[in-house]
């Protein structure tokens, strides 16, 4: 499929083109970030009846960046004992892993940076290299508590990716392709021909709903545990392991874990946009449907889904590492592959 | 495999639950007061920072005795008869002690209210007073006396010499306090 971009439409195909298509979506994450950060502390307060941030700007809306300029003025701390090289590359090679996804997320029918064929694939492919960048950060520390949350972060990242592609391949039998903007192209129209719906088609659809709501719930729960965030952070379990695999990292460094992360859960809401909430697509038809809606739409979605992540962060506690093994083998998984074989069955005898 | 079914059943839908709570907590009035914008209404009755009347203090140093913490220093001189200045209290009566330092020192101050109960002319009470953290202690020892310095060396002068006065004219009256003071010691 030709890629559609309107950069490269604008300004043809050369260096300038490639630097601006590739530092938009940077720019994003960095806004982004800052945004959740504030919707963190603040969706947190409001739960805890509190008011959260009031002091930085109007309301504290910049608190989030004078939590960043605080973090750029720390001290720049290398702990003695580690293993210098590892210990520096970590947070980038997390970070690098956490932007990389963004390559193939369709913001707009006519932005996506690489519109390749075999985006979903490519997602899952650059979402295990976190993993990596958390076990060479929890081992170089020289901390057991890091090393610890390491381990685990790397156990739980194996679990879960299993439930997540299984819920991601199903969809992709349903749609038969795997370009994360054709798959948006499938579901343009009202809300009903999303994917969590059952996709476009007849009313012989009515037998996958169940099994794609299901899906639609799995993948959002394995997403939860792959960006390890609560219930799922016994990675960094305070209680247990201080602050897990980034315990020794301080300042900017802890800042580039800290921006990681909120970028993973953009790139797991914006999965699950783009496979189960129809992408930039409006759901009310022709409604304020278009490139720059598009935009709108899927940047909309997809922070409605980081908002019930920090939403579910502030109601359930952590769970333990038994029941967390439990829930990814012994329940997501089985639950997954049945859908699974449903789906597949349904688009067989279609 | 029924059980594993209720588990989940119970799993997900006691997390539903919990979002539930959380989500109508998110629009309940928050608690929270702005404090240094907004101020939590003192109860009636609140016991803060202590205020002197001076004009209402006659001088009987009761406040002092009931402090439980010592932390009120009453020093008073008579009043002189030949003092020009002479001061009426709001009960009509003559003043008869001039108070020459009245200090409270807030760093040992317990507020538990006894001086308040025990003074008998309510000269001393409660405000509605509390942010006045200093950086320095001596700044905590507050000072109500209205006489200045040279006022209360002045008035010393005064009695002195009344006292004088007083011997040179009537010798025998003076005596009377010597001999009590003795009388008192031997009784001890």
């Amino acid at each position: 499929m030709e890629n559609v971009n309107f950069l490269y439409d604008l300004l043809g195909r050369n260096i300038i083109s490639v630097v601006l298509v590739i530092s938009l979506p940077l720019m994003f994450v960095l806004v982004y970030a800052l945004v959740a950060i504030l919707a963190e502390l603040k969706v947190s307060a409001w739960i805890q009846e509190r008011l959260g941030p009031m002091r930085t700007g109007p309301w504290g809306i910049m608190q989030p960046i004078a939590e960043v300029v605080k973090l750029i003025q720390k001290e720049d701390i290398t702990p003695d004992k580690s293993s210098k090289l590892l210990y520096n590359l970590a947070p980038f090679i997390i970070f690098t892993g956490a932007y990389a996804a963004f390559a193939v997320i369709p913001f707009s029918e006519y932005f996506v940076p690489a519109g390749i064929n075999l985006g979903l694939f490519y997602i899952f492919a650059v979402g295990s290299i976190s993993a990596i960048g958390i076990v060479m950060g929890g081992w170089a520390s020289n901390n057991k508590y890091s090393l610890m949350g390491a381990m685990r972060s790397v156990a739980q990242l194996i679990s879960y990716e299993v439930p997540a592609a299984m819920a991601v391949l199903s969809i992709v039998v349903l749609a038969s392709t795997m370009n994360m903007q054709e798959i948006n192209k499938l579901q343009t129209g009202w809300f009903w021909n999303w994917f969590i719906f059952g996709g476009p088609g007849t009313l012989a659809k009515i037998w996958v709903i169940p099994f794609t709501l299901g899906l639609g719930l799995i993948y959002f729960i394995s997403s939860l545990a792959e960006t390890n965030r609560v219930p799922f952070d016994i990675p960094e379990g305070e209680s247990e392991l201080v602050a897990g695999f980034h315990t020794e990292y301080g300042g900017m460094k802890f800042a580039m874990f800290f921006f990681a992360e909120y970028a993973n859960m953009f790139v797991v809401a914006a999965v699950l946009t783009t496979i189960f909430l129809g992408g930039w697509n409006s759901p009310f038809n022709t409604f304020m449907q278009g490139p720059f809606w598009g935009v709108f739409w899927f940047v909309s979605k997809a922070f409605s889904v980081v908002l019930v992540q920090i939403w579910i962060r502030w109601t359930l506690p952590r769970f333990r590492v038994d029941q967390l093994m439990y829930i990814g083998w012994k329940v997501l998984l089985p639950l997954s592959f049945i859908c699974f074989m449903a789906i597949s069955l349904f688009v067989m005898l279609k | 495999m029924i059980q594993y079914i209720k588990n989940i059943w119970a799993g997900l839908s006691s997390s539903f639950i919990g979002m539930k709570i959380t989500w109508k907590h998110l629009f309940v009035k928050k608690v929270t007061i702005q404090y240094p914008d907004q101020r939590f209404t003192l109860p009636e009755k609140a016991r803060n920072r202590l205020y002197l009347e001076m004009s209402k203090c006659n001088g009987c140093n009761s406040c002092a005795i009931a402090c439980p913490v010592n932390c009120i220093t009453v020093e008073t001189i008579r009043v002189s008869p030949n003092d020009p200045q002479q001061e009426v209290h709001f009960n009509g009566k003559d003043r008869k002690l001039w108070v020459s330092r009245y200090e409270i020192d807030f760093a040992k101050c317990c507020y538990c209210g006894l001086c308040t109960a025990a003074c008998p002319s309510d000269a001393i009470n409660h405000t509605t007073e509390y942010e006045y953290s200093e950086y320095k202690r001596e700044n905590l020892v507050y000072k109500f006396q209205t006489l200045t310095p040279e006022q209360v060396i002045e008035k010393e002068r005064l009695l002195a010499e009344f006292r004088t006065q007083e011997k040179v004219c009537h010798p025998e009256t003076d005596k009377k306090p010597a001999d009590n003071k003795t009388a008192d010691k031997t009784t001890e």
